[in-house]
């Protein structure tokens, strides 16, 4: 137990750390030439994308029938990415709002970075739906505006219209988070730049920021502000996104749990996705003096009681299917575990329920290469989930005579892969051209080991 | 033309210190300019808690308010639609974009607000009256415009609380 108070004590970021050296440091990553490694990763991330542009163009040109859809499974790659990443957002938003609001000062190395993901998640899933379209170019008609057809407007009843609103205006609210959180920084980026070019641009970008105590009395309290609407917002994000199929009449999506588990499933894969990116980010900008393994370890954490509870929600559903005495239920659960997609279910099985158990060990939370390979398992088995969740339910009908199967083909391969490429390209020029670690608030917890602990 | 008294500090609790003994003497505070939110120099500098959130209460009203009236109006006044047999005014199905268009309002509005209300916008030049302020230097500024103000006084009290650095300042612009 004294060695548990102990490690509560330890420092939030290692080496020694002033204000001067924080900021060096990661002003620093911006203006030093990237490591080999960064450029590794972002030629991957920038060929997976040419790739995906390539597919969707093609795909756009040509109509959605490039898809392996048939009139049975008529959802099932497309919404599969959607809901995935979508998911992959929410640890953004909940290790940039709820951890604030729990006042878990040790958000404050990675919270920047989770926030980026977040976003440049969400553009990735808003993609889907409108590539879904066929004919993207007519997705305002999504939009209630006024209009000569009528007017006709959206039906307001309709969980798909609820999509539109929830994640424009996720989108929206972690943009601005994300920007308003990162002013500051950009106004220290501005007051250190060295070229003319570059004050310039900094210099709009930090909107005249100047320190003021009377800005940021008045910054911190929007700031909390923002947090507390983005906390209920991200449940109701991924709430939403659960609606799509519990309010339909599908066997199998028409279940009371779906909020829960999604909101709980989304955070299980969004951790993982995080623990993915910023241990490529920190040994590629050389920050593991900031981004520590005890950050590392807590995030596994986490991962532990979410992959908890979505290993229970596997467990609920399977359970409310035999309870409530539907045949219909009942056989789509069976033909889940056991049916021509059971190879689907095994792997998310796999990789969710087992994988998380390895976090109990400290051995393994403390290797970065485990921890690595094992948050590459978690996504496989929560994009898997969505898969499995949304194709097994409807490749076989009510009517047998309907049944059909699914096969994805090569373009909607390569629009996953391109996806993937868009997210890891963004992320990588994010890490490389903004402060990827906000200063701000690290400063304000290097104090943590200050004062009290003797030594100023 | 317009006078201040500026003083460096390098560590936040001799701000807070100082700035508690400035405003106990008597002195004006101008403002202080700090890398990070210190926290305690809003009861130092004796700031009133910030009125933002009642506008943030206020913008989410607003919003609320359009969400659910813009629904109605659209489904029930403007093109009633039968869909399902579901009644014009299906309010509890209406309660998720109300949601939404609630906390975008309230987010957006009090982001706004914040942003005109100090003056960080756009194109806008930064005031700077000590270098370092976003790096690793917290400065307090008093105006030195009134006859009573006491430049012994204000330098012991630096020198009391370890500053850096004192300067007098003109308002350059």
């Amino acid at each position: 137990m004294a060695n548990h108070v102990e490690s509560l004590r330890k420092p939030l970021v290692h080496g020694n750390k002033n204000l001067k050296t924080v900021t060096d440091d990661v002003v620093g990553i911006m203006d030093k030439k990237p490591t080999g490694l960064w450029w590794i990763g972002f030629i991957i991330a920038a060929s997976a994308l040419t790739l995906g542009i390539v597919a969707v163009s093609y795909q756009i040109m040509t109509g959605i029938g490039t898809w392996g859809l048939n009139k049975t499974v008529g959802w099932a790659f497309d919404i599969t990415n959607f809901v995935f990443w979508v998911g992959i957002g929410h640890a953004g938003t909940l290790i940039s709002a709820i951890l604030f609001l729990f006042r878990q000062k040790w958000r404050t190395s990675i919270n920047r970075s989770a926030e980026a993901m977040t976003i440049f998640a969400v553009i990735c899933a808003g993609l889907f739906p409108i590539i879904h379209m066929g004919r993207p170019w007519m997705a305002y008609w999504m939009l209630p505006y006024p209009n000569t057809r009528g007017p006709l407007w959206v039906n307001f009843r309709s969980p798909l219209a609820w999509d539109v609103f929830a994640i424009s205006t996720y989108l929206i609210i972690s943009a601005v988070f994300w920007y308003i959180g990162m002013i500051p920084d950009l106004a220290t980026v501005r007051d250190r730049a060295k070229t003319k070019v570059k004050k310039w641009i900094f210099g709009f970008l930090s909107f005249g920021w100047s320190g003021s105590f009377k800005t940021w009395h008045r910054y911190e309290t929007v700031y909390g502000l923002l947090a507390g609407l983005a906390a209920p917002l991200v449940v109701s994000v991924h709430t939403i996104v659960s609606f799509d199929f519990a309010t339909s009449a599908i066997p199998g999506w028409h279940t009371t749990t779906f909020p829960p588990y999604f909101v709980a499933g989304a955070v299980f894969s969004g951790f993982a996705m995080v623990l993915t990116l910023l241990i490529i980010a920190r040994k590629a900008m050389r920050l593991e003096e900031y981004i520590t393994v005890k950050h590392i370890e807590n995030m596994t954490k986490v991962i532990i009681v979410t992959g908890g509870i979505v290993t229970l929600s596997y467990a609920t559903e399977f359970f409310m299917a035999w309870y409530s005495g539907n045949g219909y239920e009942q056989f789509v659960f069976l033909n889940r575990a056991m049916g021509p997609f059971a190879w689907a279910y095994w792997i998310m099985v796999g990789c969710n329920l087992l994988t998380p158990q390895f976090f109990w060990f400290k051995k393994i939370r403390t290797n970065m290469i485990m921890v690595f390979i094992l948050s590459i398992f978690i996504n496989i088995g929560m994009w898997f989930e969505r898969f499995v969740i949304i194709v097994t339910s409807l490749h076989r009908d009510f009517l047998p005579s309907a049944w059909a199967m699914y096969k994805p083909s090569y373009v909607e391969i390569a629009t996953l892969i391109g996806s993937f490429g868009l997210f890891f390209t963004l992320f990588m020029l994010f890490i490389r051209y903004l402060p990827i670690i906000s200063i701000g608030e690290v400063k304000s917890v290097l104090q943590f080991k200050g004062r009290h602990g003797g030594e100023k | 033309m317009k006078k201040y008294f500026v003083v460096s500090f390098d560590n936040e609790y001799d701000l807070v210190n100082a700035t508690q003994e400035f405003k106990n003497s008597g002195f004006t505070l101008l403002d202080a300019f700090t890398p990070y939110a210190v926290h305690g120099l809003d009861k130092a500098m004796g700031l009133k808690p910030s009125r933002l959130s009642k506008i943030c209460f206020m913008f989410a009203f607003i919003g609320l308010t359009i969400g659910l009236y813009g629904q109605y109006w659209i489904s029930a006044v403007n093109w009633p639609i039968n869909i399902g047999g579901k009644p014009w005014n299906s309010l509890p199905g209406f309660m998720p974009i109300a949601f939404e268009t609630t906390v975008l309002f309230a987010g957006l509005g009090t982001v706004f607000t914040l942003l005109w209300r100090t003056g960080v916008l756009p194109g806008r030049k930064p005031k700077i009256y000590a270098p370092d302020v976003t790096d690793d230097r917290f400065v307090i500024v008093l105006t030195k415009d009134l006859r009573s103000f006491n430049s012994e006084k204000a330098e012991e009290i630096s020198t009391i609380h370890h500053a850096v650095e004192w300067q007098e300042k003109l308002e350059s612009e």
